[in-house]
């Protein structure tokens, strides 16, 4: 398979990300390494073909955003907005990656070896998310489809006023979201998380974790609730 | 929007490079950061009856060609006092061996548009207005020495573009704190502050948080003590990096809404808004990289 580089020390990344947007051709497979990341923002946004992007170094903002159909494996921790709006495809961070990884993602696989920031899987909308480590407050708030799984920790108001995503946790909470709860695993969760874990790449028993759902007490105004929730 | 860097280095040799490993963080911050920036310099601390002012002379009449020289023999004449000038531009740092609180009077009574920057026996401050880069060759920032810094780009929200809003703030002696974010009670700070004593020189919210915090540790709280406080009592966003002659300090907010990253090696802590600003640093590939939590305290000596 063709490989390609691009170092960023020596090339713009609007060169990159132009050749990945006009310099591919449909069904592209290519092999794409990018050096000398450096934190810059917007590496590798909205592709549309199945090329693998291997990033090495630590990445900026919205790294592999809006993704669609490729492979962004990222060779260190990412920033804000890490597979943002991803449509398909995957983005697997080796490191951590900070606030608001895999926000609205739609579809495809968005795994994090490491820790992740706050509202991780915000407005969730169909994506998976696998986190080795542990995810800071708010995350999955407003999650309204696709699967969160958490090996490490959740910090405050997880799942807060969660639609239709399902989230699996294998350690604590520090408090759950308004309308977020516990739920028993059944057979069907079980063969998820394999499935899930699995394609991640982490070997954890599907035993250890807990579900949590919506109760859907938020789906309809109730007048007797007096605000409190 | 706002960019943040600090970096405290742990080996002789990189106190006399302090200057030059900052200048690409101060730079990388330029988007964050486009309209002023400033640097606190942390080095060598003038013996204990003595002090240092960094003033800034932008302000008045004769602005960059302000007669620094007739300052110090003008206090000479009227005070008796013995001051050594030490002059980048429109800024300088005046020291001397005298109580700090007699100079200063005199220099608001005698020039009250000089704006003192900072008080201390440790501390130098430089700020202006002005791209990171036109900033830091303004006043050779490449060229500073000393154990840690704390340095700041900003791109005003809360109050206007002027070099005394511009970061880093001061409260007191060797205190100094920049901000990304934006409080929603700086006034309820101020009311609370004012009548204790306590001047403002600027309209900018940071400015309540760093007398806030400063303050505090006048009252004699601890460090961690007074950030404490200031997580109970300052509301809104905010990734604040103060220094003190010992130490650089970090916190953010509880929801996290300003950025920071940190780069730490066995020669150097750096801290940062993003990592593109820590990209250039020595070693950084093995640098233990991480994001500092929110509602924690990070405290690193000098």
């Amino acid at each position: 398979m063709e490989r390609m580089t691009f170092d960023l020390a020596s090339s713009s990344l609007t060169e990159m990300n132009t050749f990945l947007h006009k310099g591919l051709e449909e069904g592209d497979k290519r092999h794409i390494s990018v050096l000398n990341p450096d934190g810059a923002h917007n590496i590798a946004v909205g592709l549309n073909h199945p090329v693998t992007v291997e990033v090495h170094g630590h990445a900026g903002y919205y790294a592999g955003g809006m993704n669609k159909h490729a492979r962004v494996v990222i060779h260190g921790s990412a920033g804000t907005g890490v597979a943002e709006n991803m449509m398909s495809g995957s983005v697997h961070v080796k490191g951590f990656a900070s606030n608001g990884a895999g926000a609205t993602a739609h579809g495809g696989l968005l795994v994090i070896d490491g820790d992740a920031g706050l509202r991780c899987g915000i407005s969730l909308k169909g994506a998976d998310i696998v986190v080795g480590g542990s995810v800071g407050s708010f995350s999955g708030f407003m999650a309204q489809a696709g699967r969160m799984v958490i090996c490490g920790d959740a910090g405050d108001a997880l799942g807060d006023s969660l639609y239709e995503a399902v989230i699996y946790l294998r350690g604590n909470v520090k408090s759950l979201g308004a309308d977020a709860q516990f739920e028993d695993m059944t057979d069907a969760d079980y063969a998820v998380l394999a499935e899930l874990l699995s394609k991640a790449g982490m070997d954890h028993d599907p035993k250890s974790f807990k579900r949590i759902a919506s109760a859907r007490t938020l789906y309809h105004w109730n007048a007797d609730a007096n605000q409190e929730y | 929007m706002c960019g943040i860097v600090g970096l405290l280095v742990k080996t002789p040799a990189l106190k006399e490079r302090l200057g030059e490993l900052m200048v690409p963080m101060l730079i990388g911050m330029t988007e964050r950061g486009p309209d002023s920036a400033g640097l606190a310099v942390f080095g060598d601390s003038l013996a204990d009856n003595a002090r240092k002012l960094s003033l800034y002379s932008g302000l008045t009449d004769d602005g960059a060609d302000f007669n620094w020289h007739g300052l110090t023999h003008a206090l000479k004449e009227h005070l008796d006092v013995d001051a050594h000038i030490d002059v980048k531009h429109n800024h300088a740092v005046l020291s001397f061996a005298v109580s700090p609180e007699l100079v200063k009077r005199w220099l608001r009574e005698n020039h009250p548009k000089l704006h003192i920057l900072s008080t201390g026996r440790t501390i130098d401050l430089y700020k202006d207005i002005g791209t990171p880069a036109q900033v830091a060759e303004r006043y050779d920032f490449k060229s500073m020495k000393g154990s840690h810094l704390v340095g700041h780009t900003r791109m005003a929200t809360e109050s206007a573009v002027t070099p005394d809003r511009a970061h880093p703030f001061t409260a007191g002696e060797d205190f100094c704190l920049v901000h990304n974010g934006s409080l929603s009670n700086p006034n309820s700070i101020r009311r609370k502050l004012t009548p204790a004593g306590i001047h403002f020189e600027t309209d900018n919210d940071t400015e309540a948080a760093c007398r806030f915090l400063e303050w505090r540790l006048r009252e004699g709280d601890d460090l961690e003590v007074a950030l404490q406080k200031g997580f109970d009592e300052l509301d809104g966003f905010f990734t604040f990096l103060m220094g003190t002659p010992e130490k650089l300090a970090l916190i953010r907010d509880p929801f996290a809404c300003k950025p920071a990253v940190v780069a730490e090696t066995d020669d150097y802590v750096a801290i940062a808004s993003e990592f593109r600003s820590l990209a250039h640093l020595p070693d950084v590939k093995h640098a233990n990289v991480f994001e500092p939590a929110p509602e924690e305290m990070y405290v690193w000596n000098a």
